[in-house]
């Protein structure tokens, strides 16, 4: 029995049995997945077709890069956030717009925007956009086609236009973009299939990020000529970070269509902040439309993110669009960019907690205290715009000379561009807080002026 | 008992040996060291350690100098701590992003601030404040590594 004794007690001898075998097994799963991750670090993407800059099928660049194609694709989602997003809203389709579903009318939310663009398409037809997803569907069906005829130019934006271009103009993207701006719509509509896609963005060889886009080459260039760099090709000189802004901002940006040709053309020659884009139309005499109730010579101003952007705190810091809208995400051991491009708001996390360590529920509500603020000034400037369209048409009709109507209108023309500038850019301010409602309150004293000029001999003073 | 001990000996034998070929193959002698690139061996501290290689403090302190305390035993301890509990968070998934340095770690690297700036912290820290003392990373985020 002395031999026993100096035995392991056969209860320890099963503990260590088991306690081995689990760190067997702890130790393998740590093995294997440090090796899978080893992998997928080593191996960004696997190459199973051939992608060149011909290939407009995002489907096509899906099967390379899986991951972005997915979130691509989720551009599909309505969201709502307080100020922006869309909700679906059934409609039943009709032969002329077969979409079964859009976003929620912007006019009928707010019929002042009526007023403001009496006479002008967007007074027929105004929705809240919708993701990347519809940019297409909803230019081919919205009501302003009916209203008035649209050219080929809008598709700049609203399509995959890179390759189509340079199919067009036999290789070269100006020659082509030249060709499609001077297309009635529907014709330049049935030379593109996909709305924005990959290749629109990137170098189908290195993956590098790639303006495409022929206005914003030509735009970037006034906009750096005018700092003194003369000659800039935003291709070769941009840094990686910039191209991180400027690849959104071939679009997200103020535009308007030059002379018979419909040249589309970014009016930042003379600055890109919403007084100096004014001071510029002004320069060059232009107008989108003649406002239907006081004949002003009036302004659109077009979803100006990039121009808004880029007088914030966030530009100023360096952080681009794709830092917020498309936030880098962790997959396995790989950094991708999240491409369902979209609100912050609906991804705070990523979007700004990488650099705020505060919790959601606080950065939501410094989000929307901006942008209440900004919406209850912009209601103000709105509410005295309306006044001014009120009391012109009124005196008018009471005979008020002619010289006073001009300048009067001259004023609602402008107020109501900045105002506007405002109003379509979307991020309700937060873009640029200030910057945002400094242009809101320079709207309310140029309509202010405006009703001073309708009395003549005050506006003397 | 004799087959039971064979077997547990061979059982014994193969963790060892699984757990040696994981130490070596997981680079696990580079965490005894002070080598920084060995904190983003597992790719979950990559932004970090490039947000350390761009930052003011790159070229006077590693992360062991701000992320484990004085002493051998304490560093190791900590090492040893943090090791385990990141590999398991790692290796099975469902940790929150962007992660957030943990209150007990948050210690070790305020008192790493404290030790080398204690002259300007003990003037700081000379005015008496409510709600208990100042944090040196709530203002100066940045220092280390952004993000």
């Amino acid at each position: 029995m002395a031999a026993n004794d100096s035995r392991v007690p056969r209860r320890w001898l099963v503990a260590a049995l088991i306690l081995s075998a689990l760190a067997a097994v702890g130790l393998t799963v740590l093995v294997v997945d440090i090796a899978r991750r080893r992998e997928e670090a080593r191996n960004p993407f696997y190459r199973v077709v051939e992608i060149t800059d011909e290939t407009t099928d995002p489907s096509v660049w899906g099967r390379n890069f899986p991951l972005q194609y997915d979130g691509y694709r989720r551009t599909v989602d309505q969201v709502r956030t307080r100020y922006g997003g869309s909700e679906a809203v059934p409609r039943t389709p009709t032969a002329a717009d077969p979409r079964s579903i859009v976003a929620q009318s912007r006019l009928e939310e707010d019929p002042r925007l009526r007023t403001m663009w009496a006479g002008y398409a967007f007074s027929r037809d105004f929705r809240e956009e919708r993701g990347h997803a519809y940019m297409l569907e909803d230019q081919t069906f919205t009501e302003r086609q009916q209203a008035a005829p649209q050219p080929g130019t809008c598709l700049h934006c609203h399509a995959s236009v890179y390759v189509p271009y340079r199919t067009l103009g036999g290789g070269d993207l100006f020659a082509g973009f030249e060709k499609m701006n001077a297309m009635p719509y529907a014709e330049a509509r049935k030379h593109v299939s996909h709305p924005v896609a990959c290749i629109d963005c990137h170098d189908p060889r290195s993956m590098q990020l790639r303006v495409t886009r022929p206005a914003f080459l030509e735009g970037i260039r006034l906009v750096k000529a005018a700092q003194g760099i003369a000659d800039y090709d935003v291709n070769t000189q941009a840094t990686r970070q910039e191209m991180r802004a400027y690849v959104c901002a071939q679009c997200h940006v103020e535009y308007y269509f030059r002379g018979p040709g419909k040249r589309l053309t970014y009016p930042w020659r003379d600055g890109i902040r919403a007084d100096e884009i004014l001071a510029y139309y002004d320069s060059e005499g232009f107008s989108d439309w003649t406002h239907a109730e006081t004949g002003a010579p009036a302004l659109k101003a077009q979803h100006p993110e990039f121009e808004m952007w880029s007088q914030g705190i966030h530009a100023r810091a360096g952080v681009a669009c794709a830092d917020c809208h498309m936030p880098y995400e962790r997959v396995g051991a790989m950094k991708i960019s999240d491409h369902h491009v979209r609100s912050p708001l609906l991804n705070i996390n990523r979007a700004c907690q990488t650099c705020h360590r505060w919790d959601e529920e606080e950065l939501r509500s410094r989000v929307y205290t901006i942008q209440d603020r900004t919406f209850d000034m912009r209601n103000r400037a709105l509410d005295a715009l309306v006044a001014l369209i009120g009391e012109l048409n009124a005196a008018a009709a009471a005979g008020v000379p002619e010289e006073r109507l001009r300048q009067a209108r001259q004023f609602q023309r402008q107020g109501q561009f900045l105002l506007d500038f405002v109003e379509a850019e979307n991020s309700m301010g937060f873009h640029a807080p200030q910057e945002a409602m400094r242009v809101l309150a320079r709207s309310i004293d140029l309509t202010r002026q405006g009703q001073i000029a309708l009395r003549g001999d005050v506006a003397q003073k | 008992m004799r087959w039971a001990e064979l077997l547990l000996a061979v059982l014994v034998g193969a963790a060892a040996g699984i757990g040696g070929y994981t130490f070596v193959y997981a680079r696990g002698a580079s965490y005894l060291t002070d080598d920084p690139a060995a904190c983003a061996n597992c790719h979950v501290m990559r932004e970090q350690f490039d947000g350390w290689s761009r930052s003011s403090h790159r070229s006077v302190a590693v992360c062991n100098d701000c992320h484990t305390p004085d002493g051998l035993v304490p560093k190791y301890v900590t090492k040893a701590r943090n090791g385990f509990w990141h590999s398991f968070y790692f290796t099975t998934g469902g940790f929150p992003e962007p992660i957030r340095i943990t209150p007990r770690n948050l210690e070790v690297t305020e008192g790493a601030c404290r030790t080398c700036h204690a002259e300007v912290v003990h003037a700081i820290d000379a005015m008496p404040r409510a709600g208990g003392a100042l944090s040196c990373v709530q203002c100066h985020r940045d220092a280390g590594h952004l993000h």
